[in-house]
């Protein structure tokens, strides 16, 4: 986060040094990947070191198994080594069963730097490389020095980006900075916090009935669950910047690690802008993006960040001026304007002031939500399929939905609780203007830019 | 033709509105065929429930649950028919449309050049009846188009055309 988020540009004689060869990653990578694990073995075996010194047997059998961790970890750093050749990243990993993996960097999407806390103190980094459909387990690179893996991650999208691999980083233009006061707060306004606040509401009321304190106790868990969730959102929107670079939006943040990635616009999928119901008084927002890509953070990592938030609390103004630079010309408080037919109340009685539907040649906006109004954006180039459902008590209320089926399965956009003719003339004109903008957006890469030739090089 | 504002009707819309391809829909067997399995899952399980109360209940509680089962079985029977008559589809140039349901309509718009891949499945009693599924994958999880109770044959040409058009208009994501 303190690293300024356009670097300063690689020297050319830093560029010069291909890694042609193989190479292996930092020696201390093992410690770091295993450092939760080290951690646990060492809380067991410390306490019985210090109780039972005269003990030389347990002492030896403790002893053997940190010293066949620290060989484990050591041979799986021998044997894990990288390059990059032609158009390739190449990378050959396991003793025992020979992994060999390479990705044609024509097929990537994105490549992040991450450094989660403990790499921080080593000056280590992290570098994944995002491919559509598979996860980040494959592509990563963990760690490199903080240097090397600036160094590679730029001669990689150079690479992936037709260029010769010597060519530096393009420089960007700062686009945003989150007001870190405002972020707190405002992470202390969201909506987990809205459900802490009911369940101790609920926990008191309780309490107070059966005159006991263990409902009280029962809140417990939740606290600490709704604490870790907002300490990992804040820890990782912290300091949150957005640069507009030609090779796409660079996104930096971060408390205590910190990650650095690199979205390429053509990659955009949908916006989310979210406004939750206590921010509402502040006008604040929150725009989040989707990009055809899966992050296995829940799996496979140690440094665990969180989806994270293109803009992860700024005001209307902010936040239209960052969506125009991701989707230019849409606004999405148009589709508010057009809200379904006043007997929709009896659809969806909470959400119905939410509700709207607003589309151009380009664009289609779907607004929903109960508590939190949130507008999604979904270029119509985008679009997999549509979908419309109408239920039994929506057809007594003369009412459908036509569902806007995005990549993946974590969003989703629907034009709900719409008049059943309208939604019958909806589908077949959100259908020819999808067509029409697929068509258009494939006529568009014949000049492409280098952010463009990204994206034509990889039909999936 | 005019939307609620600002949803306005472009002439561009208008132009492409409307494609004369007909609707077609499942083989007539399909029903049978759905109606047939229902047959082999419910007639076992009512000759066990028959057994078990026989021997373990009271005549009026066998005869209550028996009749129970059977007007459930009879109502599936009949909704069966129904559901899958509703089954329709429609080759359009650029995509493909498909609707089905009596409760619940629904209907689904997929572009062929956003297909990922096709399924052809066919179970026993499907093979049976000579009947095959053809399913769309797109991209997206929530995609839905799947015809049930294809003729093979209509199925393979099925299954080649859009795999034709889909390679033909497949477009990046």
């Amino acid at each position: 986060m303190t690293a300024p988020p356009t670097g300063p540009a690689p020297t050319p004689a830093e560029l010069a040094d291909v890694p042609a060869q193989w190479t292996r990653l930092h020696p201390l990578s093992p410690l770091i990947t295993f450092a939760r694990t080290l951690g646990v073995v060492l809380v067991i075996i410390v306490p019985r070191l210090a109780t039972r010194s005269g003990d030389l047997v347990g002492l030896g059998v403790e002893a053997g198994i940190l010293l066949l961790g620290v060989v484990a970890g050591f041979i799986s750093w021998l044997v894990t080594r990288w390059r990059v050749s032609g158009n390739e990243l190449q990378i050959e990993t396991g003793l025992l069963r020979r992994q060999s993996i390479r990705l044609p960097l024509a097929r990537v999407q994105a490549i992040d730097i991450d450094r989660p806390l403990l790499a921080r103190v080593f000056g280590l980094a992290e570098l994944r490389l995002q491919v559509a459909g598979s996860g980040s387990g494959r592509g990563r690179l963990a760690y490199l020095p903080e240097a090397e893996a600036s160094r590679v991650r730029a001669q990689l999208l150079a690479l992936a980006n037709g260029l010769h691999g010597g060519t530096p980083a393009p420089t960007g233009q700062l686009l945003f900075t989150v007001d870190n006061r405002r972020l707190v707060l405002a992470t202390l306004l969201g909506t987990p916090s809205l459900v802490l606040v009911v369940l101790a509401a609920v926990a008191v009321v309780l309490g107070v009935l059966t005159d006991s304190a263990t409902t009280g106790l029962g809140m417990i868990p939740p606290i600490f669950a709704v604490a870790a969730l907002l300490w990992r959102r804040l820890n990782a929107e912290f300091g949150l910047t957005v640069v507009e670079a030609p090779d796409g939006l660079r996104v930096d943040g971060g408390l205590l690690g910190t990650r650095h990635e690199t979205i390429p616009l053509p990659r955009v999928q949908a916006v989310r802008w979210d406004e939750p119901l206590l921010w509402r008084p502040f006008g604040w927002c929150r725009l989040e993006i989707d990009v055809a890509q899966q992050r296995e953070a829940r799996r496979d990592d140690n440094s665990a960040f969180p989806d994270r938030a293109l803009l992860p609390v700024g005001t209307r103004q902010q936040a239209s001026a960052v969506l125009a630079r991701v989707l230019p010309d849409v606004d999405p408080y148009r589709a508010l304007d057009a809200r379904p037919p006043a007997r929709a109340r009896f659809k969806a009685p909470l959400a119905y002031r939410n509700l709207g539907l607003w589309s151009d040649e380009r664009y289609v906006v779907c607004g929903s939500g109960v508590l939190r109004r949130r507008l999604v954006v979904v270029p119509l180039a985008k679009v997999q399929s549509l979908r419309f459902v109408q239920g039994p008590y929506a057809r007594l209320l003369r009412l459908a939905t036509v569902h806007i089926d995005l990549v993946g399965r974590a969003w989703h956009a629907a034009a709900h609780a719409r008049d059943e003719g309208e939604a019958d003339q909806l589908w077949p004109v959100l259908a020819g203007r999808a067509r029409r903008a697929r068509s258009g957006a494939g006529r568009r890469v014949s000049a492409p830019s280098t952010s463009e030739r990204l994206s034509e090089q990889q039909p999936i | 033709m005019r939307l609620s504002d600002p949803l306005t009707v472009t002439a561009a819309d208008a132009a492409t509105d409307g494609t004369a391809d007909a609707d077609q829909h499942p083989s007539p067997r399909l029903w049978t065929a759905r109606q047939t399995l229902l047959a082999v899952v419910a007639v076992p399980v009512l000759v066990a429930v028959g057994l078990l109360c026989g021997f373990l209940a009271p005549a009026l509680v066998t005869a209550i649950v028996l009749v129970a089962l059977v007007l459930v079985t009879t109502a599936i029977w009949v909704g069966l028919r129904g559901r899958y008559r509703s089954w329709s589809y429609r080759e359009r140039e650029d995509d493909l449309i498909v609707a089905r349901g009596l409760l619940v309509r629904r209907l689904s718009v997929v572009p062929y050049g956003r297909m990922q891949f096709l399924d052809v499945t066919a179970g026993p009693i499907d093979r049976w009846f000579g009947l095959a599924t053809v399913q769309l994958h797109t991209a997206a999880a929530t995609s839905d188009a799947r015809i049930p109770g294809l003729p093979l044959a209509e199925a393979r040409r099925l299954r080649d055309r859009l795999a034709a058009l889909g390679e033909a208009r497949g477009a990046g994501l």
